[in-house]
């Protein structure tokens, strides 16, 4: 009882302070990356710079270690804590061993969550995921139904039959298809997310099923893989690529026509939301508790789960009009 | 020579029945076009397993041949991202390759260490090294030009020019081993090395231009690997190594040393080729298809492994008949 009351008093004391210098200068969020210098923490790094200028009096702390290591955020931590950041939003390296040093700026009143890759429960208020496996699986289907009016045979080529990740997505997808009549998914091939695997396993697709007028691919080879087999069978316009891809990847498919829309999470909403959040963390518009509702600005609320974690939107989806914008960015 | 001969029918007969039965199912897939497709596809598998046929020949082993080609592909693509002439690009490929396996075959001839520990070391070294010059990043189709990815594609008299490559890489190859001393001298130094040094030929020298052959070869095949698939990435052609390997023993190439005929290596590789090709198209669950690939190499070498002792057997008998 009396840790709890001297952390109270700590964070009070500590809130006290810094909220005597916010008076004098602009609230700290401190954006905690894996690394420097990777294209889609940048972007995300915009999206925070775009939520302080629309929150007024937020500067932004835009910082991570130099490679992709546990120990190099730590010591980002603790410099951060020593700075007197007023909150850190992270994206782990690992999400147990920088839990310790998060719960020691948590218990100097410093408001912590993690976003993209999350921190153990201990370690942080909330974890805000880019979105979650159900969105995913609607989205993939949905990329493909939105160019298919007359509805159709499409395909799934997924990376090894035993990814977690693509056979959860699959399995919402399946859970959806009801949603979309006339959208009839024929079958569901797996590339082992090897380049050479993934393009024989569509060219496959594409002899066994003649009619098929789309194939979903939600990993970032597969997709890759299957437009250029589209391109090379000389079914651009017929067949249309799409799933999940990196737009820097799938410039070249977009341009071509072999893909006309692909979905990925945008860092920069991501990050704009991971600022947001910590935001009204800090100011007391919200509490992280199960079930509670944190405003994200433009994007929404976020609605958190029984352990503190929430989806922030649907992957956003990427075409012929944006592509030029984000394939430099990630 | 005519057990060999004998094998390589039994293999193309093989090959056959396999059409036959994926046609029952899939009649489509023995049109032309599928079989020139299939033939395009297994045609790096080809080109590498030549130069892997030719290594084993001396005894030795190549496990890098997938990893050069990875890191040969990855200098493409990034020599073409600089704007070198397409000429260039393939020359430097094939010089890279070589050198890569130069430096294999140099630490299997002066430090006589033994080649499955030099390549298996090597494999990791070169994979690390793309890694270290591009940080994880991929190239991708819009970084390459055009005719940088046209290239492996062109049709030349109906067939692309990568399945042309692979057919002149067999018929030179053919002839370099038959007709040739350094032909030769490959299937002496594996067949027994002391009596190859009685003839006066340097085993760790022969030995030596085997690892350069099949690292060129990596190399070409990295370039046209790269353009074909329009993305050069580090993982690129992972455990593709193994199927070349594969390819040999199905194709009748001893693990010995010594014995194997190019044509041997081929067939192999389009066996090899005809299973991977037909599988997606025969809607056999993916959970079986490894099953099967597996199924095909124990079948091999324990139909390698009953010939083998055939001709043991035979030897014998003759010793014991005087």
């Amino acid at each position: 009882m009396s840790i709890l009351k001297k952390t109270l008093v700590s964070a009070a004391l500590a809130t006290a302070m810094l909220a005597q210098a916010a008076s004098a200068q602009d609230v700290k969020i401190a954006l905690v990356v894996k690394a420097l210098g990777i294209g889609f923490f940048e972007a995300a790094a915009k999206g925070a710079e775009e939520a302080a200028a629309e929150l007024g009096g937020v500067e932004i702390i835009y910082t991570g270690p130099t490679s992709t290591t546990a120990e190099g955020q730590i010591e980002v931590i603790n410099a951060l804590i020593a700075q007197g950041v007023n909150a850190i939003a992270i994206s782990a390296n690992d999400p147990d061993a920088v839990a310790p040093a998060l719960k020691r700026a948590m218990d100097r009143g410093i408001t912590v969550i993690s976003w993209d890759s999350g921190v153990a429960k201990e370690g942080r208020q909330m974890h805000l995921n880019p979105s979650s496996s159900a969105l995913i699986g609607n989205t993939i289907i949905k990329l493909a139904a939105d160019h298919m009016p007359d509805g159709g045979d499409v395909a799934i080529l997924s990376a090894t039959s035993t990814s977690t990740n693509q056979n959860i997505w699959i399995d919402e997808a399946t859970k959806v298809l009801p949603n979309y009549p006339g959208i009839n998914l024929v079958a569901t091939v797996y590339g082992d997310d090897l380049a050479d695997k993934s393009y024989r396993e569509a060219q496959g697709l594409m002899a066994t099923y003649p009619d098929l007028k789309a194939i979903i691919a939600p990993t970032t080879v597969g997709i890759l893989a299957a437009s250029q087999a589209v391109t090379d069978a000389g079914k651009i316009g017929e067949i249309n690529v799409t799933g999940l891809g990196l737009p820097s990847e799938m410039a070249g498919a977009v341009e071509s026509g072999a893909t006309i829309s692909f979905a990925i999470w945008n860092p920069i909403d991501l990050g704009y939301a991971a600022t947001m959040i910590s935001y009204n963390l800090l100011k007391g518009n919200a509490t992280a508790a199960p079930g509670a509702s944190i405003p994200m600005g433009r994007i929404g609320a976020a609605v958190l789960d029984d352990n503190n974690e929430a989806a922030m939107s649907d992957p956003f989806t990427y075409d012929a009009s944006n592509i030029e914008e984000f394939k430099s960015i990630f | 020579m005519r057990i060999l001969r004998h094998r390589e029918a039994l293999l193309g007969l093989a090959i056959l029945v396999l059409l036959v039965i994926v046609a029952a199912r899939f009649p489509a897939f023995i049109r032309p076009a599928s079989l020139v497709n299939v033939l395009n596809d297994t045609s790096p598998l080809i080109l590498l397993a030549i130069g892997q046929m030719i290594v084993i020949l001396t005894k030795c082993i190549d496990l890098s041949v997938a990893a050069s080609l990875a890191l040969c592909g990855m200098v493409a693509a990034l020599l073409n991202g600089a704007g070198v002439p397409l000429p260039l690009v393939l020359l430097a490929s094939v010089i890279l390759g070589g050198a890569l396996g130069a430096v294999n075959g140099l630490l299997v001839w002066k430090l006589a260490i033994p080649s499955i520990v030099v390549t298996l070391g090597t494999m990791t070294i070169y994979r690390g090294s793309i890694f270290l010059m591009t940080n994880g990043a991929w190239v991708n189709a819009h970084q390459m030009t055009d005719s940088f990815k046209a290239f492996p594609r062109t049709i030349l008299l109906g067939l692309p020019v990568m399945s042309w490559i692979a057919l002149a890489a067999i018929a030179f190859f053919a002839i370099v081993l038959t007709r040739t001393p350094l032909g030769r001298a490959f299937y002496a130094v594996g067949g027994n090395p002391h009596a190859a040094v009685y003839t006066g030929l340097d085993v760790g020298r022969t030995q030596f231009w085997a690892f350069v052959i099949s690292g060129a070869l990596a190399g070409l095949t990295g370039y046209l690997w790269v353009a074909r698939f329009a993305v050069a990435y580090v993982d690129v052609a992972r455990g593709f190594e193994l199927d070349v390997v594969a390819a040999c023993v199905i194709g009748g190439i001893a693990i010995a040393g010594g014995a194997g005929t190019i044509f041997g290596a081929v067939l192999g590789a389009l066996f090899l080729g005809v299973i991977k090709n037909a599988l997606p198209v025969v809607g056999i669950s993916p959970f079986w298809q490894m099953a099967i690939s597996g199924s095909a190499i124990v079948l091999a070498v324990v139909f390698n492994a009953a010939q083998r002792r055939q001709k043991g057997r035979i030897i014998l008998k003759q010793v014991d008949a005087p």
